[in-house]
């Protein structure tokens, strides 16, 4: 066991992408030299080449579209986006090509390309460098998308969306990139497309995924000292979800509460709470309520702290389902 | 309608269609680009081809095949067919057995010329009209059809034949060429044993105005990829003329890029196949990209969708009427002998034969089951797929009840 940050999990599991397969390749904007803004890459380029570590030019259709032509080709390119404001150069390349190719080829061709974002707040930046757009891409079939919250799953995750044989966005949590944690580099980490049970309990449940999910067990853990036992799923996967551990989850505790940054209207959490009233209506004894961002373009730095969900947000939304 | 452009890019067509006449009349070319040109539109055949290319005098005579009578046969015969597949399938899709049809008509040369300069290990990303591409790579021509008939959004393998499936978003597939070329000069690197490939991307003059097609040929530049942007400039992106695209000749733009761009007379077969396969060797031996812009005319409409009356004059389309790429190559088999009636009449009996067979494979394509739709949208497993899979499966079958208690 190594105690690593987020971010060095990540980079030591691209490193080992890249080991494991010499078809496998990192490109991006500042990815080689520089490590990437977060450093997230530092060090690759001089270990593995300007071949397999391709300093980009600044363009991100670019980046993505010809990641779609080097998977054609038998490649598994990796491309970084700087910030989560800026994939949308990149938007049609990923949805109109990259996540139909399968289905346009009926099933002849795949496009194993998987893309980095670094996402949400809360890192006191300017705008376009702190939003969640993960909804955007969860409804565009063909795709699948997976967010780390700690190093363990940071380190494994990536290297398992290198070897998926579909289209993979990763969404990394950016203001958790210094989290430091355990990774068993022996040990691969479950199913990246399968939720985990981060903390048992039995009055509510609280699903939460990425930068949220310390949140999560942090608001957790305070409700225990109000004598409610609480149990926290981190939900890992955004495409697909995987609706039977929240279910099995909610059909013993019989309240479910879904956080995420991104704004609630048309979010994560709508469609979670949706399949849940469908699945698991019986056993709900509060409606599912959503704990998200407000209908605004993220806002600025200096009021972000009241925008994103906190603790108290998380246990006002608890305080609600026990209302009922 | 240089000089006094609506800031707003607006147009006339008459003032497009004169300011277009009085260059043709005169006989002038833009200014900075010479048309590459050996079969002209009386048939006649010069000699040698030679030109200059980023400031250098290129020759490409040794790429010419105006000395092989079986040669510019085959090049007439592929050209035919695909224009009598044209016509055959603008009729399908007129008796309603097709959704859409997207016509050729009058860049026949252009893609003949350029799909027999292929090599079988170079690759071929088409837009949405190449089916004359398509012919050239061998792809069955009903194959092309099952995506017009609604029967797939694919309709072959692109891997058997290396020509890849139809982009119906504009540019999006020059991006993939570049990195398809990326990949190659990346194999070719890890084993040079390999013959050398180059990729070819197909788009539009209306394309030209996308974003992917300035962000493929900054890649292209920054890698030195092995690929040829290959615009064929038909005149009209739909309705909006060329002159609203480009305030420069299009092959003009390489230079901005930094690799050579040629413009060459896209209705001319034998010139069009000489110059891609000067390209795509530059591009196989590792000296970069090049950008080849076939200067043709759309004679038919956009698609079966649109209306060329509406925008189009009549005068135009005559003004280009003689310069028909089968009607000069057509003068030219003649007038040496190398082709007579027998080989002509010989020719129409095959067309009609195909269109025939073509016919009777549209009409036998029967839809997919939606329930098969489900399998091709991930390649691993995914819960979500198979949950709305069961869901459709019980839904339907529910209606088979039904109909047997009924």
């Amino acid at each position: 066991m190594a105690t690593m940050t987020i971010a060095k999990a990540i980079n030591e599991g691209l490193r080992a992408s890249l080991a494991n397969n010499p078809k496998t390749l990192l490109m991006g904007e500042d990815i080689g030299e520089l490590g990437g803004v977060y450093r997230v890459t530092d060090g690759l380029k001089r270990d593995f080449g300007a071949l397999r570590v391709v300093d980009s030019p600044l363009a991100e259709s670019g980046i993505i579209g010809t990641a779609i032509g080097l998977a054609l080709r038998g490649y598994r390119p990796i491309c970084e986006i700087q910030f989560d404001g800026f994939v949308f150069p990149g938007f049609n390349q990923i949805t109109t090509q990259l996540a139909k190719l399968r289905t346009r080829s009926d099933g002849m061709l795949t496009a194993p390309v998987v893309i980095r974002i670094p996402y949400g707040g809360g890192i006191g930046s300017v705008e376009h460098h702190s939003e969640s757009p993960e909804a955007l891409f969860a409804h565009t079939a063909g795709l699948r998308i997976i967010t780390p919250s700690n190093a363990q799953d940071a380190y494994w995750m990536i290297q398992q969306a290198v070897t998926c044989e579909d289209p993979v966005i990763v969404f990394e949590p950016k203001r958790r990139y210094w989290l430091k944690g355990e990774v068993d580099t022996a040990a691969p980490t479950t199913d990246p497309f399968s939720a985990q049970v981060l903390r048992r309990g039995t009055d509510a449940t609280v699903v939460a995924y990425g930068p949220l999910v310390p949140v999560a067990l942090a608001a957790a853990a305070a409700a225990e000292e109000d004598g409610r036992s609480i149990e926290v799923i981190d939900l890992r996967s955004i495409s697909p979800i995987d609706f039977d551990t929240v279910t099995e989850s909610v059909t013993r505790t019989g309240r479910l509460v879904v956080a995420h940054e991104a704004p609630t209207f048309g979010g994560i959490g709508g469609e979670i709470a949706a399949r849940i009233s469908e699945r698991a209506f019986l056993s709900l004894e509060a409606p599912v309520i959503r704990v998200g961002g407000f209908h605004m373009p993220y806002p600025v730095a200096r009021v972000e702290e009241q925008y994103l969900p906190d603790i108290d947000r998380i246990l006002e939304a608890l305080d609600r389902a026990f209302a009922y | 309608m240089n000089g006094n452009r609506l800031p707003t890019a607006e147009f006339e067509v008459e003032e497009v269609v004169r300011a277009t006449h009085s260059a043709e009349a005169d006989g002038r070319q833009e200014p900075g680009i010479d048309m590459l040109q050996v079969l002209a539109a009386d048939g006649t055949m010069a000699a040698g081809l030679s030109a200059q290319v980023a400031g250098r005098p290129v020759d490409f005579s040794p790429y010419l095949s105006s000395s092989d009578p079986d040669h510019l046969r085959s090049l007439y015969r592929d050209m035919f067919l695909i224009r009598r597949f044209d016509q055959e399938s603008t009729a399908l899709q007129r008796q309603g057995q097709l959704a859409l049809w997207v016509p050729l008509t009058g860049q026949e040369a252009a893609q003949i010329g350029s799909g027999r300069a292929l090599e079988p290990q170079d690759y071929a990303f088409p837009t949405y009209r190449e089916h004359g591409v398509a012919l050239t790579r061998g792809v069955e021509l009903a194959e092309i059809l099952r995506l017009f008939r609604g029967v797939t959004n694919g309709g072959w393998d692109p891997r058997e034949r290396n020509f890849h499936l139809y982009t119906l978003v504009l540019a999006a597939q020059s991006l993939h060429a570049v990195g398809y070329a990326m990949g190659m000069q990346r194999d070719q690197l890890a084993d040079p044993f390999l013959p050398p490939a180059a990729s070819i991307a197909y788009f539009g003059d209306g394309a030209s105005s996308e974003g992917d097609i300035h962000e493929s040929m900054v890649f292209a530049a920054s890698f030195d990829a092995p690929v040829v942007f290959f615009c064929q400039n038909n005149q009209w992106a739909i309705s909006v003329p060329s002159t609203v695209q480009t305030r420069v000749p299009l092959a003009q733009r390489a230079e901005g890029y930094g690799f050579p761009g040629i413009r060459v007379d896209g209705n001319d077969v034998v010139a069009v196949e000489a110059v891609t396969r000067w390209a795509l060797e530059h591009a196989r031996s590792g000296k970069g990209p090049v950008l080849i812009e076939a200067y043709t005319y759309r004679m038919s409409a956009h698609t079966t969708a649109d209306d060329p009356t509406k925008y189009r004059l009549s005068h135009d389309e005559q003004e280009w009427q003689p310069r028909d790429p089968l009607v000069r190559l057509e003068a030219h088999l003649r007038s040496t002998g190398m082709a007579d009636d027998a080989f002509f009449e010989d020719l129409g009996a095959e067309a009609r034969t195909m269109a025939t067979g073509l016919r009777q494979a549209v009409l036998s394509m029967t839809a997919p089951d939606l329930a098969s739709r489900f399998a091709a949208v991930y390649a691993e497993p995914h819960p979500l797929i198979q949950e709305e899979l069961r869901f459709f499966e019980q839904y339907e079958a529910g209606f088979a009840d039904e109909g047997k208690h009924a």
